[in-house]
């Protein structure tokens, strides 16, 4: 697109909807993605969330046209992409390692998708002056990447891949570089970003505290398949089947047998527990269920209260982690079952201590993770 | 410890290197005669003869378009050898290869493809694409092709590994930023890439520079590729001229380092940084 010495918006029109159709990659006999459906409306930050080899960069990477697709097609506006090679897709790019041109000062490597464009000098220079005040590195316009920290390398990429405005932008895993107290900083500088450009993000990352932060709404993956989307909260509440649960910080996973099974509510029972669930997935008496429950839902109670209707647990400490605000406190019950509580209170390890939970917390899931069709059609829809 | 670095480091490079300097200047009688100068004679003689001095523009003008050749000609081949394909690994023995053979293989195996009775002519003669036999061999296109066969594996195998230094990504990040690949490997690739070709063409230089068995076997010792390697030997073996031998020696490597110099030169305004690959 040569615009000669034109002032206003160059950047592609955004779109409507990005939409992946059946989106599928297949490398050399192993299936890296399968049946990827997902519509991006504009404006949306979506964040790719799972554990490592789940599909996720991947996805990216198809998405940017980096890699081909095996199946399936990426529309924008009901207009085929998948076909057009990276250059002329319109898309920015952060990669985890950044990959800012070493021979090229952070000027530079800014003003680069500008100088493909063959923009007039004057709009460049303007542009880029823009880029640098959007992450605050306007005094080291003339360094070299070599001689910036991580943190200020970081922010020359996410400003290189923004300065256009593109109609999407991709980031691959930007913060896992970082160390902590820099990473929660730039969280909020992606945010802001956000914010402020409005440009639609899909972002990769295996950290759900900062997919859950920075996201709209998050698709969860597992071995190259999309296991459940929603916004944050749908996702943190209410997990779709036991490995979105997992993944969402519901440590305790039980493997346990349905005893009765009445609307919604469950008994379900083994290793010396017996306590009444809610049923996410549909199960039946006699069924072997996953049963998950979040650390912060098991509430200590003092030895021997009784409380009547609710689930109790016999248990005794073993370990206790100081975590600042709150304790993880380690128990085992009776009958050897492992479980792990998030506590206010430290208790003493060696004593002996009651939990409960509220049944509305304790959510049980189908051992297997094939969905139902009502299921997949539910996730159709959601994506 | 340092102690029989040192003396190895002294007796098979400092001694003979002095001692050849020393050598130089001690012209045989008939030099001084003819050249005058006293003890600079040689070098005088160096300047001054023709015959002797015409050798420094003959290897020149072998050295520097074979080396520009093996490293210009290498680049795109390692560009499309980074891919995999089927035979990949057959195509890469096949250009390292030549390393193997050594001049003289090199040097028959150029006599009976190449020469005015061996398959390529005879052939070409018999298809009736021409009626006189091509002259590739005992001249100049000889030696040409001998130092490109030679030299070309070299070249190759070096800018192969300065290409794999380049971090990949680097690529990726400049398509999605809108670069096609002419302005890719004009922006991105080529300037991550010149200090590695400096590099290379210094080494493919000084090695084709240093010509000597082929410009006898495939080539036309006595005019054409009379280079300066022969002269020197020549000095020596036919003249018993050591001193002149060694001055040839020396202005050989004079001539060596003032165009590594000048390419060392134009490099140091190059980035010379990491550039991030896994080599």
């Amino acid at each position: 697109m040569k615009v000669q010495g034109e002032v206003a918006h160059v950047t592609a029109s955004a779109f409507d909807s990005l939409q992946l159709k059946n989106v599928g990659r297949s490398f050399g006999g192993q299936e890296a993605l399968v049946g990827l459906n997902l519509t991006i409306r504009q404006g949306e930050f979506i964040a790719l969330l799972g554990p490592s080899g789940c599909g996720k960069s991947t996805a990216l990477n198809c998405l940017a046209g980096l890699l081909p697709l095996t199946r399936g097609e990426i529309l924008i506006d009901d207009k085929r992409i998948d076909l057009l090679p990276p250059e002329k897709r319109d898309f920015g790019m952060v990669f985890q390692n950044y990959a800012l041109f070493p021979h090229l000062s952070v000027e530079k490597n800014i003003a680069f998708s500008l100088h493909m464009r063959h923009l007039a000098k004057a709009d460049i220079a303007r542009r880029v002056a823009k880029g640098l005040a959007l992450v605050k590195l306007e005094e080291h316009a003339k360094k070299l990447p070599g001689q910036l920290s991580g943190g200020q390398q970081q922010r020359v990429a996410i400003a290189r891949a923004v300065v256009l405005e593109p109609r999407l932008v991709l980031m691959d895993e930007p913060l896992s570089n970082l160390d902590t107290k820099l990473r929660l900083e730039m969280r909020t500088e992606i945010r802001r970003l956000h914010q402020s450009l409005g440009l639609t993000t899909v972002y990769v990352t295996h950290d759900q505290e900062e997919a859950l932060s920075l996201a709209d709404r998050l698709v969860v993956l597992r071995e190259g398949r999309m296991l459940q989307v929603g916004t944050p909260e749908e996702l943190h509440n209410n997990p779709a089947n036991w490995h979105v649960a997992d993944f969402m910080g519901y440590r305790n996973l039980l493997d346990l047998r349905v005893e009765t099974v009445s609307g919604g509510l469950a008994r379900v029972a083994g290793n010396g527990l017996s306590l009444m669930a809610t049923a996410v997935q549909a199960v039946g008496v006699g069924d072997t269920v996953r049963v998950a429950i979040r650390p912060h839902d098991l509430l200590v109670v003092g030895s021997g209260v009784s409380t009547e209707e609710r689930n109790t647990i016999e248990a005794v400490v073993n370990v206790v982690e100081y975590q600042g605000r709150e304790f993880a406190v380690d128990v085992t019950t009776t009958d050897g079952q492992n479980l792990f509580v998030q506590s206010e209170t430290a208790p003493v390890p060696g004593d002996a201590v009651t939990l409960t939970v509220d049944p509305g917390r304790i959510l049980v899931y189908r051992s297997n993770l094939d969905m139902s069709s009502e299921e997949s059609e539910l996730a159709q829809v959601q994506a | 410890m340092l102690l029989p670095a040192v003396v190895f480091a002294l007796a098979l490079f400092v001694y003979p290197f002095t001692y050849g300097i020393d050598l130089t200047f001690q012209p045989l009688p008939g030099t001084q005669q003819q050249w005058g100068g006293g003890i600079f004679a040689n070098y005088i003689a160096f300047f001054k003869d023709p015959f002797i001095f015409d050798s420094v523009w003959i290897t020149m003008r072998l050295a520097l378009p074979a080396a520009l050749f093996n490293v210009l000609v290498s680049i795109p081949i390692a560009f499309k050898l980074r891919q995999k394909f089927r035979g990949k690994r057959f195509m890469s023995s096949l250009l390292v290869l030549p390393i193997t053979l050594g001049t003289v293989l090199t040097a028959q195996g150029l006599l009976i493809f190449a020469g005015r009775q061996g398959w390529l002519n005879r052939f070409l003669i018999e298809t009736g694409i021409i009626s006189e036999p091509l002259q590739l061999v005992n001249n100049y296109l000889g030696v040409m092709f001998s130092l490109i066969i030679s030299g070309f594996p070299f070249a190759y195998l070096l800018i192969s590994s300065y290409l794999s230094g380049i971090d990949p990504a680097l690529e990726a990040a400049a398509r999605t930023l809108g670069a096609d690949w002419k302005q890719r490997f004009r922006r991105v690739t080529l300037p991550l890439l010149a200090p590695g070709l400096a590099t290379t063409f210094i080494l493919t230089f000084v090695l084709a520079f240093s010509v000597f068995p082929s410009a006898r076997l495939v080539g036309d010792p006595g005019g054409a590729t009379r280079v300066m390697a022969l002269m020197a030997y020549r000095s020596f073996a036919e003249q018993h001229d050591y001193g002149m031998a060694s001055t040839i020696a020396i202005m050989m490597g004079v001539i060596e380092l003032i165009v590594i110099a000048i390419v060392l030169l134009g490099r140091s305004f190059l980035y010379r940084g990491s550039t991030g690959g896994k080599g």
